[in-house]
């Protein structure tokens, strides 16, 4: 029997279609559908329920170095209120998960998982965790909502005590204590879809005020709730990776295009011995356009002049962008821009090049 | 859920009519474009192609996933709704006048449903 979140109930009102994601029954869409959602977002605003995403707090004199020992991101610079991306690997280099951490305090720090890695993540970090440090897995009693869009921060203001004012104000800066629907909540200027928006993490049992205020506030601004399937399509044709897609325990974050968040010059962490060398990699994620009529899907290969090249780790039509796009692990020789390819869809070979990552970016 | 009552459908979800002149246009039911989602890509079999009852002979894809669809009956292909290929949400937003393809020398048929049947079988499967 899947869990429910706190906005079960809500869901179902709202005509949600649901599906069994990561243990959780979750919504895939909502009436209006994936496409009209994503478009939503790009154009208005969304609200999405991710609260089965995994919250582990890490703290005490050893919180830091718990930290610098398990992520290859350097979290040393990282300020209080302030949040910052890093994977987590293993000691062969591949990624056990990508995670983001939020600096609560001196000695304590919010790590927030992904939903289908959470109970493998909490002993993995245990394993390593120094004898000064404590874990906390907080998943069950936090529910976590995200609100995206260009109309989100117009429309979380006109329902947060002190309105736009008492918002975090820069991407990946956070703030706790926002009373959100006279509920207390710790308010991140974070997401997961190449918009502007905002993470919003509260008591699990006070998400369904937070989410019907917020649906009532944003009603003359176009927001929609919207499910799983319109997250994974803004989120591939933004260029974000996905856990489990464009990384696993056996992709190096080297491969998964994610080196800037790797930083082996200035600290020790696990992997760190098996990376060596591994910079540039073999293969590497690459983004690619299907010019051609079909679809790539994950576990489509790639070929350039009958050669096998790589393979597709996501790929959907793009709704904003209006043609089909994918994410492929490609060696490094085949993926400069305009490479022209070919992706075996189900035995139709394809026609496909490589193009400049992200397939879409916001207008600043 | 719209299910014409002039029409004859699958147990896979797809719609026959015949058009009278000895032919079957095929297509795929309001209960099928709704459960497949938002369409964005169709492959159709080309005029003169074969058709085998029961074996798939074109499909579909939505944002999430690809899914088949099976031909109800043995026959040749002799016409294909190419505007389907621009256009492939014109089977969600009108599902019935939205033919995949048409059949001639129309041989062995699955089983064809009533539209009271198909109902009574959407009723089962909930």
């Amino acid at each position: 029997m899947p869990k429910r979140t706190t906005l079960y109930e809500k869901h179902l009102a709202a005509g949600g279609k649901m599906v069994e994601f990561a243990g959780y029954d979750m919504p895939v869409q909502y009436p209006l559908g994936v496409i009209g959602e994503h478009m939503a977002v790009r154009s208005a605003a969304g609200l999405f329920d991710v609260s089965h995403m995994g919250e582990v707090v890490i703290s005490g004199a050893g919180a830091m170095a718990a930290l610098q020992t398990l992520l290859t991101n350097d979290m040393e610079g990282l300020a209080q209120g302030a949040c910052r991306y890093s994977p987590m690997c293993n000691e062969e280099g591949g990624v056990v998960d990508d995670l983001i951490v939020y600096r609560l305090g001196q000695e304590k720090f919010l790590l927030v998982v992904n939903a289908s890695n959470r109970e493998k993540d909490v002993a993995w970090m245990k394993k390593w965790l120094p004898e000064e440090a404590v874990l906390e897995d907080i998943s069950d009693d936090v529910a976590e909502l995200a609100l995206q869009g260009p109309k989100a921060e117009e429309i979380l203001a006109a329902v947060t005590k002190g309105g736009k004012a008492a918002l975090p104000g820069k991407n990946y800066t956070f703030l706790e204590g926002v009373e959100v629907a006279k509920v207390q909540c710790l308010v991140s200027r974070t997401g997961y879809t190449g918009e502007d928006g905002f993470e919003i993490y509260c008591k699990a049992a006070a998400a369904p005020a937070v989410w019907d205020a917020v649906m009532e506030a944003g009603k003359g601004a176009g927001l929609v709730p919207c499910g799983l399937g319109a997250r994974d399509t803004l989120r591939l044709e933004a260029g974000m990776p996905l856990y489990g897609h464009e990384m696993d325990e056996a992709i190096t974050p080297y491969e998964a295009g994610l080196g800037m968040f790797v930083k082996p010059d200035a600290k020790n962490f696990t992997g760190k011995a098996a990376l060596v060398g591994k910079n540039p990699p073999a293969r590497r994620r690459t983004a690619i356009k299907v010019t051609g009529r079909g679809i790539a899907r994950e576990g489509c290969e790639v070929y350039r002049n009958g050669e096998k090249v790589g393979v597709v780790t996501s790929g959907t039509q793009l709704p904003f962008v209006g043609w089909p796009g994918a994410m492929a692990l490609l060696d490094m020789d085949a993926r400069e821009e305009g490479t022209v390819l070919e992706v075996d869809v189900r035995g139709r070979m394809v026609a496909a090049e490589v193009v400049k990552a992200p397939f879409y970016k916001r207008d600043k | 859920m719209n299910i014409p009552k002039e029409l004859k459908y699958t147990k896979t979800h797809e719609w026959v009519q015949d058009t009278g002149e000895g032919t079957l246009r095929i297509g795929l039911t309001d209960y099928a474009q709704h459960e497949l989602g938002d369409l964005v890509f169709v492959n159709l079999p080309s005029e003169g192609d074969g058709l085998t009852a029961g074996l798939a002979f074109a499909d579909v894809e939505s944002v999430k996933a690809v899914s088949d669809i099976y031909s109800p009956v043995t026959g040749t292909v002799v016409a294909v709704n190419e505007v389907l290929l621009d256009d492939p949400a014109l089977i969600n937003s009108d599902p019935y006048d939205a033919w995949l393809c048409v059949a001639g020398d129309v041989g062995e048929t699955e089983e064809l449903l009533s539209a009271e049947e198909y109902e009574a079988l959407l009723a089962k499967e909930g």
